[in-house]
């Protein structure tokens, strides 16, 4: 704004006397102020049920839980999730869901070995390749979503199926195996160790796409859009944001970035198999729910979801370390969803 | 009596149908420089349409809007906005999760100067909150200290003072006020009419649409009575009371005009 506009206003402004409101100011209790604080920070409460989580596990089992080698062993192991949960996250954001997020990474890395393998083409081609028809389906689902007008949910619902379909068509149904492959398209399940941790350069890569992300969501007019669109799209429309432009582009990233946690996928595993990732869309809504991001969009953000992918691995690991039965596991994921969509639920009621 | 100073706003013969309703019914409007314009009608009379054609909210299916004389077309809402035209909708058009500073530069951030603004496209949150805060103290929002602070963490006037400041800020030539004391009490509403004077005053024109009487024609200049989709009358309060407005808006009473009373229904006294 122009400071000759601001001058002028200044003129207007200047005239309005008393406050607006000023006789409703009171001071908030202990609990709204907690309420007020996790509405502000949305990935402290995960963060802190993460502390917890670590300390408990920690009294329980400190000779094995707590050892630098076990915990970068939780992030090698919720990499993929956590990848494919920020491609989530913003699709949620924008009051979203995407049931497809599974089989657009699992297309994609059939897609991308067999590319390499079967045609021969170069993994420095082929890894791109990938990431283009990740982009491509995700950009279908928005698409879909925008010009059809259709929910996300039944657009993915569909994608979903036709999605994992063609790619056993493509696939045959075998599975490609990595002693084939060009070694770029194995890179990501590269093992670092340092003193004495042991991370992948998939989970490395995951931590800077969670970094990048961070910023653009925070920093950048696109992630103010991202956010508005899901808590209001019509005030976001009325503001002058291309609701319909932007929201196909979150797709479209979406879908980069499963494609890229397809990439981590096969580096992961040592081969790109038909049949993986078949419940990735309720794991990367979970760790996103938990992270704090409520699905009714606009609330919450990429480093919450980052944070729940890490519960649900701590808690897998940490169960595991402290001798409970696997099904103790998924109990313990099923409480945690819903105790964090009841916190939402509260955290939403902020000043009402 | 002199010509008519050229309208800032005019339309002609605005035509907008969904279907078989018809909205606007070769509706005319004129807004003149300086003025307070407020606009009134029964439900349905297509105030609504009629506004969001200004806004770019909705395009109409035939006539014309000229801006200062010169023939524009608003696809979008950010046509009108680029073309100075701002609106406070009726139902505030905030975000409500978003804070502050994000809700009043929405749809026009500003990046810092330098590589991280051109290459990182960074915002200039630290600007962009400074400003909020500066635009929002001169409102007399002082209670209002924490421009991270969500929306809907404020009190409804603390909310339509936000939106009023938007539309204040970015206004170029016209401001768009869309029943902004709804949702208020007697106290914020007459700041907020108080705001609409002000505005006036330094030379922006301003549309006010309410349904609520008294506050039309407690700060309204002239006042275009719209009926099934057009134009049915030009007053002043001068010229008509409550009862006769009403009476027009509802079809018991019926007036023509001519051009220049439309564009100077003072003179009717």
């Amino acid at each position: 704004m122009s400071s000759e506009n601001a001058a002028n206003f200044e003129a207007v402004a200047s005239a309005v006397t008393g406050e607006i409101g000023e006789d409703e100011w009171y001071r908030p209790s202990p609990l709204e102020r907690i309420q007020r604080t996790l509405h502000k920070y949305p990935a402290l409460g995960p963060f802190l049920v993460l502390v917890v989580m670590v300390v408990v596990f920690s009294l329980v089992a400190p000779d094995r839980f707590l050892r630098p080698f076990n915990l970068s062993l939780i992030i090698a192991q919720v990499t993929v999730i956590g990848t494919l949960a920020i491609g989530q996250t913003l699709v949620i954001l924008t009051a979203g869901i995407d049931l497809s997020v599974g089989a657009i990474a699992v297309f994609v890395s059939i897609v991308m070995a067999n590319v390499n393998v079967a045609l021969g083409i170069p993994g420095f081609l082929a890894v791109p390749m990938g990431f283009a028809f990740g982009t491509a389906c995700g950009l279908l689902n928005g698409m879909l979503i925008t010009r059809l007008r259709m929910p996300p949910f039944i657009v993915t619902l569909g994608t979903l199926s036709i999605f994992f379909a063609l790619n056993l068509w493509v696939s045959g149904s075998a599975t490609v195996r990595g002693t084939n492959m060009d070694p770029l398209l194995l890179w990501p399940g590269q093992p670092i160790t340092l003193f004495d941790t042991r991370f992948t350069l998939g989970s490395l890569g995951m931590l800077l796409m969670y970094g990048i992300m961070i910023y653009v969501l925070g920093y950048t007019a696109w992630g103010r859009y991202v956010f508005a669109i899901g808590d209001d799209p019509d005030a976001a429309r009325l503001s002058g944001i291309r609701t319909d432009r932007v929201l196909l582009s979150v797709y479209a990233v979406a879908g980069l970035i499963y494609a890229i946690g397809a990439w981590f996928l096969i580096g992961r595993v040592g081969a790109a198999s038909p049949q993986s990732l078949q419940i990735a869309n309720l794991e990367s809504i979970t760790a996103v729910v938990i992270g704090g991001t409520s699905l009714f969009g606009g609330r919450g953000g990429v480093l919450g979801t980052l944070f729940g992918a890490m519960i649900v691995g701590t808690a897998v690991n940490g169960l595991t370390i402290a001798g409970f039965d696997p099904l103790w596991q998924r109990f313990a994921i099923g409480v945690l969803v819903i105790v964090a969509v009841a916190l939402d639920q509260w955290i939403r009621r902020v000043g009402k | 009596m002199t010509a008519a100073p050229q309208p800032v706003l005019q339309a002609t013969s605005l035509v907008k149908r969904y279907g078989r309703v018809v909205a606007l019914d070769h509706a005319d409007f004129e807004l003149y420089p300086g003025e307070v314009l407020g606009v009134i009608g029964d439900n349905g009379a297509g105030k609504s349409t009629l506004i969001k054609c200004f806004s770019g909210a909705v395009v109409p299916d035939r006539g014309d809007i000229l801006l200062d004389g010169d023939k524009v077309h608003f696809n979008e809402p950010t046509d009108a906005q680029d073309a100075g035209i701002q609106t406070v909708y009726q139902n505030l058009a905030v975000c409500p999760a978003l804070d502050i500073a994000t809700n009043l530069f929405l749809g026009r951030e500003r990046r810092v100067p330098g590589w991280r603004g051109k290459y990182l496209r960074m915002l200039d949150h630290k600007g962009m909150r400074e400003d909020a805060k500066r635009e929002l103290s001169q409102l007399g929002l002082l209670t209002i200290q924490d421009m991270h602070q969500a929306v809907e963490t404020l009190s409804g006037g603390q909310r339509q003072g936000v939106a009023v400041a938007r539309a204040a800020a970015f206004g170029q030539r016209v401001v768009i006020m869309d029943e902004p004391t709804a949702a208020l009490g007697v106290k914020e509403s007459q700041k907020v009419l108080q705001l609409i004077r002000d505005v006036r005053d330094r030379g922006l024109p301003v549309i006010l649409i309410s349904h609520n009487m008294p506050h039309v024609f407690e700060v309204a200049d002239r006042i275009h009575i719209q009926r099934l989709g057009r134009r049915a009358a030009v007053v002043t309060p001068q010229s008509h009371t409550m009862a006769e407005a009403v009476a027009i808006m509802t079809g018991a009473m019926e007036v023509k005009m001519t051009a220049e009373e439309i564009a100077r229904p003072a003179a009717v006294n």
